[in-house]
Parts: structure tokens; C-alpha cells; sequence
């Protein structure tokens, strides 16, 4: 059957994640990006949220199940709020996801109960590098197998958290394997580097470093997939599912955004929404992310059911990456020149999703 | 019921069938009833008619009952079977238009004209009117709204209704233009036509009312057969009224009129509520033309060894690549739109916004994606030996009918900014 209504948790999930969205990410945003720090109640009060125990099975310590159509939802939520904080807010998925996926069981009970408790844990991804033409089949980073134990080369871009992380979970070209492996590597490990915090056109709140890999020993026993190397297939997907859904978001708060603002101001004697080049761009935004969503959802819904929709996945994860560019750019173009001043919103936007994109987008698409 | 998109069981085994018929009996004459423009598909009408009886025998049995029960409110306590109607009347028409959208419009069946007696008739007149579906020789049914001065403005409509009160019959006068099915309903078979006049010019939109009228019915007369663009296969007819009288009872909705801007303007926005199910129908004829344009590029391309990559980097992409994921991506895009308004409709939720969205994406969707598979195939796609020449004409209609892309775009701004026809025109 078709069916496009939210279970009653799935509504409440919904709500609450809106209602701190609305109320903490979004009146936080402004600051956050000027002063170029995320306030740390706000980011620990998503974290009281409890919406990442909530993805992670009772036996490691969480409380619910993985599910990409939830996560799709509170996403959308989130980055409604705010595309910047939410990558914070979410940073810790980036580890705990991948070891529910791709690790070992004896990696699962050790590992993830760290994403169970109280304070956020201070785990940080290493997936991107400084480079173009950016593809995660073909990382520059190399591990090189050397006994029990793997010896990584390389440096790494936009590592969420590498500041004060106390563990990294570093994605490596296996050279003997062929493929992409990842392995759970102590900060403290010899040759070990965290290096500039990384500057960007927007998130400028993000906490994010580039690291440096010299020479850095990790024992076998850290690496997440097998000898052949590890499945990147379902965390990519899940990745895919969440960027897309941020992209939606962002979009939303531009649209609704430039929407209420047409309303109100007046050019010309009337309303500008009520001039239909103004109405069909915001008509246009209304279906493009109503049509992005269902997309989502869909193949959110099809992962969730354990079926394939890899190819879904990446289709919509591009479909949202040029719909939220072109939406935020919209909204500032209804905003006019108020749209290029930084006392709106939109801007920072635009910013955002085109950075979403660049970024993280990048790393599946 | 939570978040799903599994096609319902139902539907799975009508699609198996209609995919089939639009395979092997639509598809081979395909070519020929574009180059035969006023000739009639009758091997598929006879075929595809049985099964249309079954439909509209189900539809018309399930929508009394609902009207005996209460106002079709069905989906509360989830203890009614909820209705599939509108599921699987997208995937029916998205299935035979793939095979041929000229086509598809030929099949007999109450169409229009059943979505507006269903949406305001009364049980006396659906029975009235819509039993001759579900047996006898294949019928057609057609809606005639548009007028030469009056297509998109439909408030503009000048064919007028007078009531004869010594014979308690209406009387029909003025001209109706780009009738669908208007001569197969009018004089081929026992159809019936939904014709909207004017009781009172001076209320605008508010003196406007349905009106149904039978096959045969003196004074209605069809003066032309269009010649078009694409959807040749497709019987567009010209319709001319002529103190064509039909009884009393034939009035869709209330004949008591309110003042036009009075709150309520049932009588016409009633059967606009045609358009809440007949736009979901457009968008999925769209959809597809739309799945066989890019179905037939993508594998001849295949066969010259340009495939589609499950998750390829996007810099290792070609253009030509890129250019068959966006098709891909667009016609998820219009197919799950349309979709979810059949659905809301099935579900008994307002679906006004959700079917113009639908509209408007999938016309749009096809345009481009046909336009983009003749142009990646060079004089193939341009040559009338293949079909991709002829869905890209067929393609256009759907942005054009039932509301321009423009007009459906129209309808979702309003919405979406809560402004009347006065505030945003
Ligand atoms: C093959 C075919 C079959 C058809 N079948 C039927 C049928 O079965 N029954 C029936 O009643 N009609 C039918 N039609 C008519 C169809 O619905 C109309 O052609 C359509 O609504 C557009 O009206 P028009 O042609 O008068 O264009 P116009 O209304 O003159 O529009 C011309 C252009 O102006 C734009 N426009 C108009 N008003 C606005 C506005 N306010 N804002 C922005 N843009 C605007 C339109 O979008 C369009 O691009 C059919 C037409 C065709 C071609």
C-alpha cells in the first residue's frame, strides 16, 4: 500500500526534533557562525536528545533499531534548524554508524556503548581529503598491511571534532585488499597530527581540522571490514540518506523563509508573492522539495526493508544537492538586496548548501 | 497506516496485465494511428473494454455503498477497506501510455465525465448515468469545459443552460472546443458528455454548472476533428449546442444559485473537485511517455555500451551519463508526486494542492526528457522510423490540458500563500 503518513512516534520524533530545531538551532545559528564556535549547551542539549541511542540496538547499549526513514525525518528536522550545528550535532553517527554496520561484533560491544551515555563521545571521522576529483574508492590516504598491523599514510579534510578526539575512525586505500578499508585509530597514536582548523564559505562554527597521517601504526583488530576489505556499500547509503534529507531541510527554511517574507513586503502597491514571478519561484520550491522528500523517503523506506536502492540513494542525494542550491539561491533572490545582508537568514543558506554538498555530499556522490 | 511505498497486491496484478496489453496490442499499431489520425485503435477498444467494465462496475458499486454509509470518510478507524481506485488508475494509464498516450485517450471508458458525476451526482444519477459502463458495446465518456474565448479562464464560458419551465428541461446553447473522446461519446457509441454552461453570465463563476448530456441528444452536433500536434490517435472534436434540450435531473450539483465572492460557491467548486482525480491522470499518462522515451534511450544506448553506473564518482561521469541519471532521477521525481495524490485521494484526504504539484512536475518532466531522448540520439531520435519523434510530440499535451503547466503552477502558489483568485492572479 502507499502511504505517506507518520506512525505516531515518528510524528512525535518529528515534533521534538522541530521544536528544538526551531527554538535552539536556529536562534543559536547566527552567533554560531559570526563568532565561528558552536555553543556548547546547545550542541549538549541535542545530545540529551538521545537520537542517536535511539538508532542503536539495546545490546550495544542503546535503546531502538537503525532506521534510515527516522533518521531521514529528524534530519530534515535538524538541518531545518540549522545545516552547520546539525553536522556537528551528528558527527558522532559518522563513527557510530559505520561500527553497526561494517564492525566487528567484538568491535560493536566495545565501541558503541561509548554512544550510549551522557556527554557526546569524542570520536571523529576521517573520510574526505584535500583534494579534487574527491573519490572514496580511490582514497590517497594508504594503509599498507606490514604483519598484525597496518601502517597509514595520508591527510585527511573536514574532520568533525578532531580537536579534542580521543579516537578516529580513518577511511584508508588497503593497498593489498584493493579497496577501501576503515580502522579505529587512537589519538595518541605516534605520527598522528591534527593540523589547521579548516575554513570554509560557510559552517564556520564547525569544529573541523585536517589531520595528518605519518607513518601511524593501528593493529589489525582495528579495522572494520574483513581481508577483503570493508562494505562501504550500506554506510554510504545511510550517509546518502542523510545528506539528502539535510538538503530538503535546508531548503524548507529557505523556502518557507522567502515565502512568509513575500507576503509582507511591498513593492509596487502590493505584496510581492502576489506578482506571479515571485509566486511560481516559491510554487516551483514547494514542488521541488515536496518531489525531493518523497524521494528520500522512498528509498530510506526500501534500505529499511533491506532491500537495494544503492542506486536510489545516489540519485537523490544529487537530486538534493542541486534542488537545495537552487532553492536557497531562490530565496535570495526574493529576499533582493535584503537577501545579500547578513541580518537574514538566507544567505547563510545559500552558503550552507552549497557547502553541504561540496563537502559531504562530495564524499557520495 | 505509516510511511510505504509498496505498490498494493491488487495493483501488481492489473499492472501485470496492462503492461502486457501495452506491449503487445497498443505498442505495434503505435506508429500507425499517428500516421491515420481519424481512424479508431478498435482492436484495443474491444480488448480493453471487458476490463474497463469491471473497474467501473467496482468503482460505481463501492461509491454508492460509501455514499450509504456516510460521506465517504472512510479512512478513521481503518475499518472500511480502503479504496485503490485512483492507485490503480495511475499505474493503468502510466502503463498504457507507454505503450501509446493516443491510445490510452481512446480507451472506453466514463473518463471526465465519470470523475465529475462521481464527485458531486447523486446515487440516482450515477446510476443514471454511469451503469452503461459496466455492460453492452464499449461507450465513451467526455467533459467539455473549454470554449474558443474561454480555455484557461474558465470563468469566461459562454454556452448557456435556460431552464424551459412548461417542459422542466434545460436548454443548451454556444460552442464547446478540444472535446477528448467528444465524438466517440456524442454519436459513436452510447456515451455521455459533461457540458459546462452558464445559468447566469452576470455571477462569473458562481452561475456555472455541469450538465450532463447523452449520445443522440438532439440539438448537439459535432462541426470538427481537430488535427494536432502529437496524440493524433486521440479524438479531439468540436461541439456545437443548439437548443439541445436534456431534463431537469441532468444538472450536476445544486441549480439554486448563491451571489458570486458568497461563501460558498458549491455548485462549481464542487465539480472542480473533477480535477482533484483527472490531474493525477494526466500526470501519469505523462509519466508514461515520459518511462518510454527513457526506457528506449537508455537501452539503445546500452547496447552501444553507454550504460548508467550504479553510484559512479560524478567526475568519471560523461555528459551523456549525467544526462540519463537526471532523466532517471526527474521521472522518480513526477512519478512519486503523482503518486501520493492518487493515494491521498484513495485515502479520502484533500489532495487539490498535491494533484496540481503532481501536474505541474510531470509535465514539465516529460517535455524535458522526451525533448533530451531525441536529442541524444541524433537522426534516430529525429527519424519516424522509431517512436521517440512521436513521444516527444505526444509528450507536450500534458503540460497543456486540464490546466497549463502555468495554471497548475498558479493553483499551488495560491495555495501555498493562502491568496485568492483576487490576490494572486
Ligand atoms: C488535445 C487537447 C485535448 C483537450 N481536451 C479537453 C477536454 O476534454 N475538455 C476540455 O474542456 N478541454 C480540453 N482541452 C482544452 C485545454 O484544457 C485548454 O486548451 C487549456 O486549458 C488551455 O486553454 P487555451 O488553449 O485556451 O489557452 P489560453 O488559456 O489562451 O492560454 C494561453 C497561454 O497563456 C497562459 N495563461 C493563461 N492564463 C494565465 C494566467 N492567469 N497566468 C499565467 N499564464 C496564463 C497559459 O498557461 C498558456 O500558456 C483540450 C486541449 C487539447 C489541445
Amino acid at each position: 500500500m502507499y502511504s505517506f503518513d507518520l506512525s505516531e512516534e515518528q510524528r512525535l520524533l518529528v515534533e521534538t526534533v522541530h521544536r528544538y530545531a526551531t527554538r535552539s538551532l536556529r536562534q543559536a545559528a547566527r552567533q554560531a557562525e559570526e563568532s565561528s564556535q558552536a555553543p556548547a549547551d546547545v550542541l549538549q542539549s541535542a545530545w540529551a536528545l538521545g537520537l542517536l541511542p535511539a538508532t542503536l540496538p539495546e545490546e550495544y547499549g542503546g535503546f531502538g533499531e537503525h532506521s534510515l526513514l527516522n533518521g531521514a525525518l529528524y534530519v530534515e528536522e535538524l538541518a531545518y534548524g540549522d545545516a552547520g550545528l546539525t553536522l556537528e550535532i551528528l558527527a558522532p553517527n559518522l563513527v557510530a554508524i559505520p561500527l553497526l554496520l561494517a564492525g566487528s561484533e567484538a568491535q560493536k560491544q566495545h565501541y558503541l556503548p561509548l554512544f550510549a551515555g551522557e556527554e557526546m563521545p569524542k570520536m571523529a571521522a576521517a573520510m574526505l581529503e584535500p583534494v579534487i576529483l574527491f573519490d572514496h574508492r580511490k582514497l590517497h590516504t594508504t594503509a599498507r598491511r606490514q604483519g598484525d598491523h597496518y601502517v597509514l599514510n595520508g591527510s585527511k579534510a573536514m574532520v568533525i571534532h578532531a580537536a579534542d578526539a580521543e579516537w578516529f575512525l580513518v577511511y584508508a586505500h588497503d593497498e593489498e585488499a584493493g579497496s577501501t578499508q576503515a580502522f579505529l585509530v587512537p589519538a595518541d597514536s605516534a605520527g598522528l597530527q591534527v593540523g589547521d582548523r579548516n575554513l570554509w564559505m560557510g559552517f564556520n562554527a564547525l569544529q573541523n581540522h585536517t589531520l595528518h597521517l605519518h607513518d601511524v601504526q593501528v593493529g589489525v583488530a582495528q579495522r572494520l571490514g574483513g581481508e577483503a576489505g570493508m562494505d562501504v556499500t550500506n554506510v554510504l547509503n545511510s550517509s546518502r540518506i542523510a545528506v539528502a534529507a539535510m538538503g530538503v531541510g535546508i531548503a524548507r527554511a529557505a523556502y518557507e523563509y522567502a515565502r512568509d517574507y513575500a507576503k509582507e513586503r511591498v513593492a509596487f502597491g502590493e505584496p510581492i508573492a502576489s506578482r506571479q514571478s515571485i509566486a511560481f519561484m516559491l510554487a516551483e520550491m514547494a514542488i521541488e522539495i515536496d518531489a525531493t522528500r518523497l524521494m528520500v523517503w522512498e528509498a530510506a523506506w526500501k534500505l529499511d526493508q533491506g532491500r537495494d536502492a544503492t542506486h536510489e540513494a545516489y540519485l537523490v542525494a544529487r537530486y538534493a544537492a542541486d534542488m537545495a542550491l537552487k532553492v536557497a539561491d531562490g530565496a535570495v533572490q526574493v529576499l533582493g538586496g535584503h537577501g545579500y545582508i547578513r541580518e537574514h537568514p538566507v544567505e547563510l543558506w545559500l552558503r550552507n548548501a552549497r557547502g553541504l554538498f561540496t563537502l559531504v555530499g562530495a564524499v557520495m556522490v | 497506516m505509516p510511511i510505504e511505498f509498496e505498490i498494493p497486491e491488487s495493483v501488481k496484478n492489473q499492472s501485470n496485465l496492462t503492461e502486457m496489453v501495452a506491449e503487445q496490442v497498443i505498442r505495434k499499431v503505435s506508429r500507425y494511428f499517428d500516421e491515420h489520425e481519424h481512424e479508431r485503435p478498435w482492436e484495443y477498444i474491444n480488448f480493453i473494454w471487458p476490463f474497463i467494465q469491471q473497474m467501473e462496475a467496482a468503482n460505481l458499486k463501492r461509491s454508492l455503498e460509501v455514499k450509504k454509509n456516510g460521506h465517504g470518510k472512510a479512512s478513521g478507524n481503518g475499518q472500511k477497506k480502503q479504496s485503490t481506485f485512483q492507485v490503480r488508475m495511475i499505474h493503468m494509464i502510466e502503463n498504457l501510455s507507454w505503450g501509446d498516450a493516443g491510445i490510452y485517450l481512446c480507451t472506453p471508458s466514463s473518463a471526465l465525465a465519470g470523475a465529475a458525476i462521481q464527485a458531486v451526482g447523486t446515487p440516482d444519477q450515477k446510476e443514471r448515468f454511469l451503469d452503461r459502463f459496466t455492460h453492452g458495446k464499449p461507450k465513451w465518456g467526455a467533459m467539455a469545459m473549454t470554449e474558443p474565448q474561454a480555455g484557461s479562464d474558465t470563468s469566461n464560458i459562454q454556452t448557456t443552460a435556460r431552464l424551459d419551465p412548461e417542459t422542466n428541461e434545460w436548454v443548451l446553447n454556444g460552442e464547446k472546443i478540444f472535446v477528448t473522446n467528444g465524438s466517440l461519446a456524442s454519436r459513436e457509441s452510447e456515451g455521455i458528455l459533461v457540458i459546462w454552461a452558464t445559468l447566469d453570465r452576470s455571477l462569473g463563476r458562481a452561475g456555472m454548472r455541469p450538465f450532463v448530456v447523452e449520445a443522440g441528444t438532439p440539438g448537439m452536433t459535432v462541426t470538427k476533428l481537430e488535427e494536432k500536434l502529437g496524440i493524433r490517435a486521440s479524438d479531439t472534436a468540436a461541439i456545437v449546442f443548439q437548443d439541445c434540450r436534456i431534463p431537469y435531473d441532468n444538472i450536476l450539483g445544486s441549480p439554486e444559485l448563491k451571489k458570486p465572492g458568497a461563501r460558498t460557491e458549491k455548485g462549481f467548486k464542487g465539480a472542480m473537485k473533477t480535477f482533484d482525480s483527472s490531474r493525477p491522470w494526466v500526470a501519469a499518462s505523462a509519466m508514461g511517455i515520459a518511462r518510454a522515451a527513457f526506457e528506449f534511450t537508455r537501452d539503445t544506448l546500452a547496447a552501444q555500451g553507454i550504460t548508467i553506473p550504479v553510484d559512479a564518482a560524478y567526475h568519471e561521469l560523461s555528459a551523456i551519463q549525467r544526462d540519463l541519471l537526471d532523466m532517471e532521477t526527474q521521472l522518480k521525481a513526477g512519478w512519486l508526486l503523482t503518486v501520493r495524490s492518487a493515494a491521498l485521494m484513495d485515502a479520502g484526504q484533500p489532495n487539490s494542492l498535491e494533484a496540481s504539484m503532481a501536474k505541474v512536475k510531470s509535465g514539465q518532466v516529460v517535455t524535458r526528457i522526451t525533448q533530451k531522448c531525441v536529442e541524444l540520439l541524433g537522426p534516430l531520435g529525429y527519424s519516424r522510423e522509431l517512436l521517440v519523434e512521436k513521444w516527444m510530440r505526444d509528450a507536450k499535451i500534458n503540460d497543456i490540458y486540464e490546466g497549463t503547466g502555468q495554471i497548475n503552477t498558479l493553483i499551488v502558489a495560491r495555495r501555498i500563500l493562502g491568496y485568492t483568485r483576487k490576490e494572486l492572479k
